[in-house]
């Protein structure tokens, strides 16, 4: 019934759940998911990412809309019988059983013979590089080698799916790197289909092949890591991925693809309007990354006056007040004659080109 | 790690603050203990000759292993009456709402409330032969003349079972907290059914919990002398009543104290099988 190898698709169709005590936790989402992507669903605590991978999964009944995978709409299935892998936050190893019974238990499930299994058991604790571990108890390992026994204890059914909850959350930071290259090399063997949650954008960039971002249960962008770096359609999106400055600001003229905004810091900028076109005189934020501004020496761009200048290693991140009293961070690449600004110097800022700032309809 | 030179190991505390308790023990359990160990291995009522006699008496005597037997016999089926009455009930507690669960723990807490021969006497018109079961089952035809439970082993084992069962479902539902709900989802995940989810991650991992409530449980049914005697009646006898005979009616001091002594090892070696087991199945617990 499982696919062997090779990921299937997976759709998740207008999924709207609320739980019974009332709480909205995921509003019409809608994803397309190709087989043998690998999907980051990004977003901050509480948007609905870990329901969302439960009602994947099987063990929600979703409010209203659909989950297909493959060809089969598997709303109806429970979750032994989605295959689905899914490896849990917290690991969720079974204490009791020895990491080999571990890894062959969805083996024993499905009634595959003892020696099949145990050799099966120990393939799979070769590939995560944990061969020598077999007859110990999961708590006789670290983290990070029981991360990689519910990844092999989750591949070992074959799933058609891969769900990973915040699965390097508990890691420390060299130790996530290492399982962030382990999980992609992985799944790149496998090409099974995998959705990793998060809250790291930095794993969502580095890891995904596409990012769902979500907030408070809605998706708000779906696209690319560059998509959603460069070209966010939602003020959300701008500020959640990557830090940003806001600057507010009024349209002076606009078309599709550009927007001449008089920003309240004293400039006029051309800013991409992210989500559709934006009228004139209307109020805008527009959004500049702090890598995405320089400094001029002429009188075009706005002024401002450096605060504090913290050297951040590969980078120096300056803090400049503009002429209405709001700060924006500027981060320049530490080249060897950057000069130190002297706190006080009056300075001017623009843009390094149109299409880094972008301009949102100011929200209230 | 060594800063100062004269520094304690902190796990070993002055052994002054249990000597009120030692004391205590020695005076009200250890002395008692011994001066039955004492009478018992006497011949005669009297005290003045020593000898095995009272135990060899005991041990050939087909009536007094009878109701050894018996006894013993009693206990297995209260604890595995409570066992499978309280295990689902334990279960449920870990699968219902906040209200639901303060309900089933008011309900498990119950008996402790009242007074066992309260809860006792309850039994009997329960039980009786114009009680409620009976005249149930007779006012719906189901049965002509009313059925015998009172007196019986039967309504002996339904009474106890019912004063012992907090004594089982406790444990069990501190156990089967413990167990991480995502491990019955990590076994669905993995393709097994409730059944075989139940089997080999449930039931293992809740191990501790049941060998303790057993052990309680057991301990409790064959010494609870007053359900015992109420629902048994003149016709089922029991270690604690026959004791109690022995001593009390008939003045035969040495002879209970051998009974006592008889009973407490075979308890003791009932407790330390179950004890065994939980320390077998402590590989599991933690985690
Ligand atoms: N069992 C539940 N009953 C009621 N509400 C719930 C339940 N589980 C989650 N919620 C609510 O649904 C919303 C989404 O929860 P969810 O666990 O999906 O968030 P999340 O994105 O995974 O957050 P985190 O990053 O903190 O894990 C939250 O507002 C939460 O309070
Ligand atoms: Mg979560």
């Amino acid at each position: 019934m499982a696919e062997a190898q090779g990921g299937r698709s997976l759709v998740v169709d207008a999924v709207t759940h609320r739980y019974p005590s009332g709480a909205l936790a995921v509003e019409n989402i809608n994803l397309d998911i190709k087989g043998g992507e690998i999907i980051a669903l990004l977003g901050p605590s509480g948007c609905g990412k870990t329901t969302l991978l439960r009602i994947i999964a099987g063990f929600i009944a979703q409010t209203q809309g659909r989950i297909i995978i493959g060809d089969d709409i598997v709303d109806a299935l429970p979750p032994n019988k989605r295959a689905v892998g899914i490896v849990f936050q917290n690991y969720a190893l079974f204490p009791h059983l020895s990491i080999s019974e571990n890894v062959a238990y969805g083996l024993a499930a499905r009634g595959v013979d003892k020696t099949s299994r145990q050799r099966e058991a120990q393939r799979l604790l070769e590939l995560v590089q944990l061969p020598t571990m077999a007859e110990r108890l999961p708590r006789r390992l670290s983290g990070g080698q029981q991360q990689r026994v519910a990844l092999a204890r989750a591949l070992a059914i074959k799933p058609s799916i891969l769900l990973l909850d915040e699965p390097f959350a508990a890691l420390d930071k060299n130790l996530r790197l290492d399982m962030q290259i382990e999980v992609k090399r992985l799944q790149r063997v496998s090409g099974i289909t995998t959705l990793i949650v998060t809250h790291d954008q930095e794993e969502a960039l580095s890891m995904a092949d596409r990012v769902a971002v979500l907030s408070h249960g809605k998706l708000e962008q779906f696209g690319s890591p560059s998509d959603v770096y460069d070209r966010p359609q939602t003020l959300f999106v701008n500020t959640f991925v990557g830090s940003t400055n806001r600057m507010p600001g009024v349209v002076v003229s606009a078309d599709r693809t550009a927007a001449k905004v008089r920003l309240d810091a004293g400039a006029e900028i051309i800013a991409r309007p992210a989500a559709g076109s934006l009228t004139e005189g209307a109020r805008v934020t527009v959004c500049i990354r702090p890598e995405h501004l320089q400094f001029v020496g002429d009188a075009s761009g706005f002024a401002g006056v450096v605060g504090m200048s913290l050297p951040l290693g590969a980078t120096v991140v300056h803090e400049v007040t503009t002429a209405d009293g709001s700060g924006v961070k500027v981060s320049q690449a530490r080249i060897g004659e950057t000069r130190a600004l002297a706190s006080g110097a009056a300075v001017r800022l623009a843009p390094l080109a149109p299409s880094l700032a972008n301009a949102f309809p100011a929200t209230l | 790690m060594g800063a100062a030179p004269a520094s304690r190991d902190v796990t070993s505390y002055g052994m002054g603050l249990a000597a009120p308790l030692a004391l205590f023990f020695l005076l009200f359990f250890v002395a008692p203990l011994l001066q039955l160990l004492w009478l018992s291995l006497h011949n005669d009522t009297a005290g003045l000759h020593w000898g095995l006699g009272q135990y060899l008496h005991f041990l050939t005597d087909p009536f007094s292993l009878g109701v050894l037997g018996s006894t013993l016999l009693l206990g297995a089926e209260v604890t595995a009456v409570c066992l499978l009455l309280g295990f689902p009930i334990a279960w449920l507690y870990q699968r219902v709402g906040p209200k639901l669960q303060t309900i089933i723990i008011l309900i498990v807490l119950l008996p402790l409330l009242t007074s066992v021969v309260v809860r006792t006497f309850a039994w009997i018109v329960i039980l009786g032969r114009q009680g409620i079961v009976n005249a149930t089952l007779q006012s719906l035809g189901i049965i002509d003349t009313p059925l015998k439970l009172l007196y019986t082993q039967f309504g002996v084992v339904i009474a106890l079972a019912q004063v012992q069962m907090p004594l089982m479902t406790l444990p069990l539902i501190t156990a089967l907290g413990r167990i991480d709900p995502n491990l019955d989802d990590a076994s669905c995940s993995l393709g097994a059914g409730s059944w075989r989810t139940f089997f080999r991650i449930v039931l293992p991992l809740s191990l501790p919990g049941v060998i303790a409530g057993c052990t309680l449980t057991y301990a409790a049914a064959i010494t609870a002398f007053i359900t015992q005697s109420l629902i048994g009646g003149g016709q089922m006898l029991f270690m604690p009543m026959y004791l109690y005979q022995q001593a009390s009616t008939l003045q035969n001091w040495p002879f209970a104290a051998a009974i006592s002594i008889i009973f407490l090892l075979a308890v003791l070696a009932v407790v330390s099988v179950f004890t065994t087991l939980g320390r077998l199945s402590r590989g599991y617990g933690g985690a």
